[in-house]
């Protein structure tokens, strides 16, 4: 087992949304390069607590890279250097020892900090809730094999389906968008037999909403490369053609599209 | 006897139980379902789904979360998949099978109606979630694919790669998604319940603070679901998330909800072996995995040689070598204690000698690179970034880790806890897997829970309330409920010891771990019982909370949990100590055959154990609910 040594942190601490912020530094002495980045920010706010500080407060639950629930701009990258890698399942061996780091929150008009390294980004939410679902009500459902649902089909869709909701994307566009988080989960919904009902409704909706609270894109692609998943930057493509459909196609005549 | 343990189950053969009970179940009309409120506390599988589908319904629902979002909860880890007995294979399943499969898997432990009836409705999920847009994966010519898993001799285990939890959660999620949107669900997020009000031997209501402000309040309504998942982080490390815990569970039992067989949890077998004393949480490799992993260590403990170097004829194939007919996909506890008895062998492998190897070479061979990385290629990729090592140049190491709890609060056929009008769903509740929970089996039975049961249920419950008056929030016993919460939180931050929760959460899990852990004896339970509440004592005097209560403080949070864990501990300790027989989990080293394998007395401990809190959480009383098999008669559970 190897370690890191002499690290440097450069942590933002903000006590609430409307407070100044500002960056506090701790030095890591050793860390065991099997210790994941949150680990260390484990032992460091156990120190703090113990030397009567107050802890960092960081977003975090389920560690595996699944929830998206962690957050963190690391050395100026969302989610740090690890490509296709959530902060969670970022390890210390991908630093050396000697570096600084900085570690911030995500930055986005649409996502207010909360505290320190915490932010509010409920806006995500408001996007799903104009209509990132399939209207199916509980118990109404045919037999799950009634319709064949083509394999590359369904694995397109999986692909897009595996967002996580952490808002890297957001936090990397210089404009604070979230086109590849509408976007996945547009594409994820409307390449589907199942989803076909509501279609362009749905394109209609989300993209509406998600413009209420965030920036416009102009396919810089900090998205695609920022994403935990490496959910394609084409899912946006996907998105603007059926939202500019959405505007010109009769709706009657949905069947005949 | 403060409460009686009525299980409630309808009258009627096996089979038509969940038909009669829905026929004859009192209804709520249409219109009358927007008078009654319902809140549903936690958003994972059971509690989204719960809250959808009753806002669907037409009733009031709020919903709470700890999380910034409803997308979150730990559902959303669970990679394999989900039963269905949909037979789509025609190998011969069935909803008697499934329901066989189940009861057997749970060591005969569990009440027999309900798991027929989750065998029932899993058909019905997988409609459900199909229609709602959920990508399981497809054959060719686009029917559903299934595989195989531990405990079952059929396949009929759907998936979405290895993320079949996010994909489900997602869906639950969206459903309720949509229905926050339409008005039908208030959501409240990063908010926690610190306390269930009960008025008039009722739930009226519950207590809950203000994650980001720290303001406590409280909220009243007809019924409380509570689906807020299970206790695995009792023993601290765990593959549970890092905020999952006891609170809303535990807060409810001492309001008077009975807590049944606390001690059963379940040990997965295929857990990421511990690489160091920081290490915050394990992680899971699905039990898929072994599906087409072998499981072995070398035959000589002290070889050196790198798993590669080491010839077929010298490697100790012991689940295959055993457990011939089921082999590698022998159910978990079986797998977990045979990983034991390996490594406290010597033969362990890795830096630690703290695993055994899960080795895909003969699935390489026989399927190919390609095909692998297609069923496994995630979870192949997550090995490598927490280990640094590729599972494709050599054999994972795995080792077993706390990951499910079966216990949980004590409900009814119609999931409501020892008080009226106080529900719980999931994970939380005991009440489907008996002693050990089958693989792929707690996304079927959350889902199960609130999108088919409770919807069916609740309103058996809420027809006798039309009309009637019930207590709001200004009522007495809410302020009192209120202040005393506040009263608590403000101990933990006025203590100013030197430890911080973590430390004490870590030791307390220590202990748990090595006395009620994956073996457990008279002897290390009873030193378990006097070294908790030393512990106990020591937290209570020596706690350090920095910060404060009027903002975001999560060594608060933190504190308020473990201090619930603490009292949990107790009482799994003591429910060990009293179940002397070993059954699916709970494995007690003087019950126990002389091939090692676990001896049920079904003469004396064919019951659930229903635990009542007295003020004391050392002195809890236990009572019984007798479980008679109907159909499914006792036999020694052998996969050999």
């Amino acid at each position: 087992m190897h370690s890191v040594n002499n690290i440097t942190l450069k942590i933002w601490r903000q006590a609430g949304p409307n407070a100044a912020g500002h960056f506090e530094n701790h030095t890591i002495e050793s860390i065991s390069d099997e210790a994941s980045f949150l680990e260390m920010l484990d032992i460091l706010n156990e120190r703090l607590i113990e030397s009567g500080q107050e802890a960092v407060v960081f977003d975090h639950d389920c560690r595996e890279g699944i929830c998206g629930t962690c957050s963190l701009m690391i050395n100026g990258q969302a989610h740090g250097p690890q490509r296709g890698t959530a902060t969670c399942q970022l390890h210390m061996r991908k630093f050396e020892s000697g570096d600084t780091i900085v570690i911030e929150p995500w930055r986005a008009a649409a996502f207010p900090i909360i505290k320190d390294l915490m932010v509010d980004r409920a806006p995500l939410d408001r996007i799903v809730e104009a209509g990132g679902f399939i209207t199916a009500d509980t118990g109404g459902a045919p037999d799950a094999n009634l319709i064949p649902v083509p394999k590359p089909v369904a694995d397109a869709s999986m692909d897009a389906a595996e967002c996580i909701g952490c808002g890297a994307c957001v936090a990397a566009c210089p404009n604070g968008a979230a086109n590849l988080f509408t976007g996945a989960k547009l594409t994820h919904l409307n390449l589907l037999p199942q989803g076909q009902a509501e279609r362009f409704a749905r394109a209609e909706t989300m993209v509406e909403t998600m413009e209420e609270h965030f920036g416009s894109c102009t396919n810089h692609g900090e998205c695609e490369a920022a994403c935990p998943k490496m959910i394609s930057i084409d899912v946006i493509a996907t998105m603007n053609a059926d939202f500019a459909k959405s505007k010109f196609k009769n709706r009657k005549k949905l069947s005949r599209i | 006897m403060s409460f009686t343990l009525d299980s409630k189950v309808p009258e009627g053969p096996m089979a038509d139980k969940w038909d009669n009970f829905k026929e004859n179940g009192k209804l709520v009309n249409p219109a009358n379902k927007r008078k009654f409120k319902v809140l549903v506390v936690g958003t994972g599988l059971a509690g989204a789904s719960a809250a959808a589908t009753l806002a669907e319904l037409g009733y009031q629902v709020d919903a709470f979360t700890f999380h910034d979002s409803p997308r979150r909860a730990h559902s959303i880890a669970a990679q394999g998949g989900i039963n269905a007995a949909k037979n789509y294979k025609g190998d011969g399943d069935s909803v008697h099978r499934l329901f066989y499969d189940t009861v057997k898997g749970g060591d005969f432990r569990s009440r027999e109606s309900n798991v027929h009836r989750l065998a029932q409705v899993s058909v019905n999920i997988i409609d459900q979630m199909v229609a709602q847009g959920v990508p399981f994966a497809r054959e060719y010519g686009g029917q559903l694919d299934n595989r195989s898993f531990g405990g079952a001799q059929v396949s009929r285990t759907f998936y979405a790669r290895g993320q079949t939890g996010q994909q489900l959660l997602l869906g639950a999620y969206q459903q309720l998604a949509r229905q926050i949107g339409l008005g039908g669900v208030t959501l409240y997020n990063r908010i926690e319940l610190v306390d269930v009000v009960v008025i008039d031997g009722r739930a009226a209501g519950i207590v809950v603070r203000d994650l980001v402000t720290g303001e406590v309040s409280s909220h009243s309504g007809h019924a409380v679901v509570l689906a807020t998942g299970g206790y695995g982080n009792a023993f601290f490390l765990s593959t549970n998330a890092m905020n999952c815990n006891v609170t809303a569970a535990w807060r409810a039992h001492r309001q008077g909800a009975a807590f049944a067989n606390p001690c059963y949890t379940q040990i997965h077998p295929t857990c990421i072996p511990q690489a160091d004393d920081f290490q915050s949480k394990l992680t899971l490799m699905s039990e898929s995995l072994r599906n087409d992993g072998r499981v072995w260590v070398p035959k000589n403990p002290d070889d050196p040689r790198g798993a590669a170097e080491i010839p077929e004829a010298e490697r100790d194939y012991y689940l295959e070598r055993i457990y011939p007919s089921y082999g590698n996909l022998a159910p978990r506890d079986i797998a977990s204690r045979a990983a034991k008895r390996a490594v406290d062998s010597g033969a362990g492998v890795g830096p630690l000698k703290n695993g055994v190897y899960l080795d895909f070479s003969a699935a390489f061979e026989r399927l190919g690179q390609p095909v692998v990385k297609e069923r496994y290629g995630n979870l192949f990729d997550m090995y490598e970034r927490i280990t640094g090592e590729s599972p494709y140049e050599m054999p994972m190491r795995i080792y077993p880790a706390s990951h499910y709890t079966m216990g949980g609060l004590w409900v009814d056929y119609e999931l409501m806890t020892t008080v009226p009008g106080l529900y719980c769903a999931g994970e939380a509740n005991f009440s489907d897997h008996g002693a050990n929970r089958l693989g792929a089996s707690a996304l079927m039975q959350g889902l199960a829970d609130g999108y088919f049961v409770l919807p069916n249920t609740i309103s058996n419950f809420l027809a006798g309330w039309l009309n009637k008056p019930i207590p709001d929030t200004s009522h007495e016993a809410f302020k009192q409920a209120e202040n005393t919460a506040r009263d608590r939180f403000s101990r933990y931050l006025s203590i100013g010891g030197t430890r911080s929760p973590d430390h004490f959460h870590r030791e307390l899990g220590k202990i748990i771990w090595d006395y009620c852990g994956m073996e457990r004896t008279e002897e290390g339970l009873e030193k378990a019982l006097s070294e908790i509440p030393a512990l106990y004592d020591e937290f209570n005097k020596d706690l350090r909370v920095t910060g404060d209560g009027e903002s975001t403080n999560q060594t608060l949070e933190k504190a308020g949990r473990v201090d619930d864990f603490f009292q949990l501990g107790m009482l799994m300790c003591k429910d060990a100590l009293e179940r002397r027989e070993s059954c699916g989990g709970h494995f007690r080293a003087e019950y126990q055959d002389e091939d090692g394998e676990a001896q049920r007395d079904d003469d004396n401990f064919a019951h659930v154990a229903a635990w009542e809190w007295t003020g004391d959480p050392m002195a809890p009383n236990r009572h019984q609910e007798e479980l008679e098999y109907e159909v499914v008669h006792f036999q020694t559970r052998s996969y050999k």
